[in-house]
């Protein structure tokens, strides 16, 4: 829904620089300006009110954000321009991290669509398995991490399948919804024309459920930044959990404040990302939407 | 063609919406079904469509019973906006029964190329439906069921949700896919001037439960108009007798006797 409401105004939003770009550059980039103004003012009034509050009070608990800002580039972002200013401590933190949520996100995405699919199509399963999967969808994630620590041991494959169970749940029961919701009158239509087995999947269902198995996965995508970095900081050496940990024990808290920026930046970008690929593949359901209201 | 009968339809433990329904269709006629609001007309087509079982009864196409929607059967809905896949282009739409069919993506292309030009959409392929007005979407559904050329083509109240000057440029195009194509069509309205207008025979439904209440020749020349066939003696006596029989007249009150 979120993504559907903020999509009006950005739309007027774009009508608007090239109304004033045929009145030449300036103007253009002055709008855009302004644009950027509207939306940033807040946030830069209270990093500045938090740059000079940290300032005045000198407590090394809370950097200002200008030394976090120094120390995120300092370890991760003055690197050779061969590595894409990334350091190699940069690269030894992140790919971990990166291993372990994207595993985890995409084996959440394909078991829960595939299994959604199978569930939704079928009442019967989708009865019996109904208890089980309120159950399942009921344990707090995190809890699993010890049982997965014993059986998996620490390292990657405990953190994938801590991630992918823990964020497999809203896809899932997302494509079960949306599968089992599919208009009747769509399905009515596919059975007048004949098209049925496969090709009912592939060109009516699963189109039909999209909308609700996009919303279902970028939920989890959200999910699995947060059970990324707390796995990390329960059960890892590597990865950016393990580097708050280690600057916490170090008591250097300018890169402990780094690392908490860098994962709500990351947020910030994996969500911008999936909001991107989503308005590209779902552009018809917008558009159909904007016109039904 | 097709053979309706003694066709009785009852929702679980509801009493029937239709009873006893006798209804014969000759290859290439058009077929008006009218009836007051909840006489069952819908029930009637998805029976003989073979999107729903009935309860008792039966019915034939081509001699053979109906069990499920049958390969050479197309329907046009009346809610052309759920029956049109948003997702998919305005050409992909009207092609995508095609692959059943057996067509090559080249000459499933030139089917619904051919299709939509046939109802004046030639232009609107790589649109999707819901950037087109409700009467072009209807045409769209109509440019579906065409190029998927069944012998047999039912229309759920196919123009109730389009204006009146749409529904008229709507009701000559069925005119013309009836001359061009020799399908058979069966027609459901509420629309009693659409029935006299379009049909070669006019079906009138009682009120619930639905029962064959009259079948009415249509006396009409096969060219019609809007205008002039509109102000034909036939086509008005016609369409008071309909009026009255929908309405529940048994006898069309005739101050001259």
């Amino acid at each position: 829904m979120s993504v559907l409401t903020s999509e009006r105004p950005s739309g007027e939003r774009h009508g608007e620089p090239g109304k004033r770009g045929r009145r030449g550059a300036p103007a253009l980039a002055l709008a855009i300006l302004t644009g950027a103004a509207a939306r940033l003012w807040l946030i830069v009034l209270l990093t500045a009110g938090w740059e000079v509050g940290t300032r005045i009070a000198k407590d090394p608990f809370f950097p200002p954000p200008s030394t976090i800002l120094r120390v995120m580039h300092e370890i991760w972002f003055s690197g050779p321009v061969s590595q894409l200013l990334l350091t190699d401590k940069a690269i030894d933190d992140f790919r971990p991290s990166f291993i372990n949520l994207f595993g985890g996100w995409s084996l959440a995405a394909a078991g829960g669509v595939l299994l959604g699919i199978v569930i939704g199509r079928s009442r019967a399963v989708g009865e019996i398995l109904d208890p089980l999967l309120q159950f399942g969808r009921s344990i707090p994630p995190p809890t699993l991490i010890p049982f997965f620590i014993v059986i998996l041991d620490l390292g990657t494959p405990m953190q994938v399948t801590t991630i992918a169970f823990g964020v497999v749940w809203p896809v899932l029961l997302n494509t079960i919804d949306g599968v089992r919701t599919v208009d009747s009158l769509q399905l009515q239509t596919a059975r007048v024309f004949d098209i049925t087995g496969a090709q009912r999947l592939r060109r009516i269902i699963l189109p039909a459920a999209a909308p609700k198995i996009f919303a279902g996965l970028r939920v989890s995508l959200g999910f699995a930044l947060i059970l990324m970095v707390i796995s990390e900081l329960i059960g890892s050496t590597t990865g950016i959990g393990a580097h708050l940990i280690n600057s916490q024990q170090s008591l250097e808290l300018p890169e402990m404040w780094a690392g908490i920026v860098l994962l709500g930046l990351l947020g910030c970008l994996f969500n911008a990302i999936f909001v991107l690929v989503e308005r590209r593949l779902l552009s018809w359901h917008r558009g159909a939407r904007r016109l039904d209201s | 063609m097709l053979e309706v009968e003694n066709l009785t339809h009852a929702y679980g433990d509801a009493p029937p919406v239709i009873v006893g329904i006798d209804l014969e269709v000759k290859p290439g006629e058009l077929v008006s079904i009218v009836g007051p609001s909840g006489c069952g007309k819908s029930t009637l087509l998805r029976c003989v469509a073979g999107l729903q079982s009935p309860t008792g009864g039966r019915v034939l196409l081509d001699g053979k019973p109906v069990d499920k929607v049958p390969g050479n059967l197309a329907v046009v809905f009346q809610d052309y906006s759920r029956s049109l896949f948003p997702w998919m282009s305005v050409r992909d739409n009207v092609a995508l029964p095609l692959r059943r069919r057996g067509l090559g993506r080249a000459e499933r292309r030139e089917a619904s190329g051919k299709a939509l030009e046939s109802v004046g959409l030639a232009d609107a392929g790589a649109k999707y439906p819901w950037q087109l007005s409700g009467g072009m979407q209807q045409r769209v559904a109509i440019a579906r069921a065409l190029a998927y050329r069944p012998e047999f083509l039912i229309m759920d109240e196919p123009f109730g949700s389009v204006d009146a000057q749409t529904r008229e440029d709507l009701e000559d195009l069925l005119l013309r896919v009836r001359g061009d194509s020799g399908m058979t069509i069966l027609l459901v309205t509420h629309d009693i001037d659409e029935s006299v207008y379009v049909g070669h025979r006019v079906i009138v439904l009682s009120r619930s439960p639905g029962r064959v209440r009259a079948d009415l020749p249509v006396g009409l020349p096969s060219a019609r108009d809007q205008i002039t066939t509109r102000e034909r003696p036939e086509f008005v006596h016609l369409r008071a007798e309909v009026g009255r029989l929908v309405r529940g007249h048994e006898t069309p009150a005739d101050p001259a006797s």
